[in-house]
């Protein structure tokens, strides 16, 4: 099927973000918005402020990424003696314990797909911002692979409050969050807010540039 | 027929009256254009009433107890929200709350808010609000991660102690699947034409 590819704008449409209905985009005066027709939704040709709100969230879920690393995720104190887990450290016990599919998944929620993601949407802004042409498509199902794969970091956070609320005896055993999992579950919901922030139509724009 | 553009590219699309159970792709990104479902009505209402039911087993019934020694203790899905708030450490016990408590819940009346009246044939109020704010919160319902994190918790401690499932635990694994059923049945693009032109 070859049809000629165009895109909304040039047409001077506009797609709803909510319910997706193409109408006219009106010319605006600053200061005043448009409505979709269909369900009132606010229309706007690119999600606003896209590439500042993105980078915005990226740098400091980069700046929240050290302290969530580097200070003690939970603290146990059993029978008098108390132990400080990093998120790290959390792997390594269960590499020791022969459990390596259990630090496999803590390692991949925890520490890589943080990173990947923070690192993924750098690259990507940069691509936007230099107005490269290369690979969209591959660019496109990078950012919809960071979209759906970085909600389940979140699960480390889930892991300490199970323990926390659940080991509660006494002398016996006794687990506290410790700071890191503040840093750690901002730097899971500012990337989340950043990657919904990120508008992939960026991507295909500078294509568009190229073919006038 | 009717136009639409892609929401990851901006192409331009006209898309053909669609069968049933069938998917449209951006011909040129590979993006879900659109997904029509068949008899997306009924289904939707159906899982998500199992799913209420279930989730009122998952917030009542005990859900971890510990075990050590002689030494059993429960907690409830709440009441261990409850125990993060006791010490202090809100923002996390919120994120709990949200993601695996309330959103959920609000999913799933969202979506009988806007289906039974559709169902029905009437009309009210707000539905459009109703189910944008269901659209918007899909990504932060995250009950199957919480699951896989219990199950971590469990491996974690290990020797110290034994961590029991309760019968909420099981409801709550059950209400993960139940509720996706109810969220894929959802036909979203029939809803909003549905909706269309209401006040």
């Amino acid at each position: 099927m070859k049809q000629t590819l165009v895109m909304a704008r040039q047409l001077g449409l506009v797609s709803c973000h909510d319910c997706h209905l193409l109408s006219h985009m009106p010319e605006l005066s600053a200061n005043h918005a448009a409505y979709c027709p269909r369900c009132g939704g606010e229309l706007h040709q690119r999600k606003p402020n896209s590439i500042m709100r993105t980078w915005a969230l990226v740098i400091a879920a980069m700046i929240f990424y050290i302290p969530a690393n580097l200070l003690p995720m939970t603290i146990t104190s059993s029978l008098g003696s108390t132990q400080t887990d990093t998120i790290m450290s959390g792997v390594i016990y269960f590499i020791h314990e022969g459990s390596w599919q259990i630090a496999l998944v803590i390692f991949t929620a925890s520490i890589l797909v943080p990173f990947m993601k923070i690192i993924i949407l750098i690259y990507l802004l940069l691509c936007v911002q230099f107005k490269s042409i290369r690979h969209p498509k591959e660019l496109t199902r990078l950012y919809r692979l960071t979209e759906a794969v970085g909600r389940w970091s979140m699960v480390d956070i889930y892991v300490v409050t199970i323990l926390v609320a659940l080991v509660k005896l006494g002398l016996i055993a006794n687990i506290d969050a410790g700071p890191a999992a503040i840093y750690f579950a901002s730097v899971v919901v500012m990337t989340m807010i950043a990657a919904e922030c990120f508008d992939p139509r960026l991507i295909w724009d500078a294509l568009e540039k190229q073919h006038e | 027929m009717h136009q639409i553009a892609c929401h990851e590219c901006d192409l331009i699309h006209t898309i053909p009256p669609m069968p049933e159970s069938a998917t449209a792709r951006c011909v040129r990104c590979g993006a879900l254009l659109l997904q029509s479902k068949a008899d997306s009505i009924n289904r939707t209402i159906a899982w998500t009433i199992s799913g209420l039911i279930l989730y009122a087993v998952a917030i009542t019934f005990p859900f971890l107890a510990i075990k050590s020694g002689s030494i059993v203790q429960q907690t409830g899905l709440l009441s261990g929200i409850q125990q993060l708030f006791s010490q202090d450490i809100i923002p996390l016990a919120v994120l709990i709350l949200l993601t695996c408590v309330l959103i959920p819940l609000m999913q799933m009346f969202g979506l009988l808010y806007v289906f039974v009246p559709l169902k029905l044939n009437i009309r009210v109020k707000f539905a459009i609000n109703v189910f944008r704010l269901f659209q918007h919160v899909k990504p932060w319902s995250m009950m199957e991660i919480y699951m896989l994190g219990i199950l971590i918790a469990m491996a974690k401690l290990g020797k110290m102690a034994t961590i029991v499932p309760g019968l909420a635990v099981i409801a709550f694994g059950l209400l993960i699947f139940v509720l996706n059923f109810a969220i894929t049945a959802v036909d979203s693009h029939m809803v909003w034409e549905r909706l269309e032109g209401e006040p």
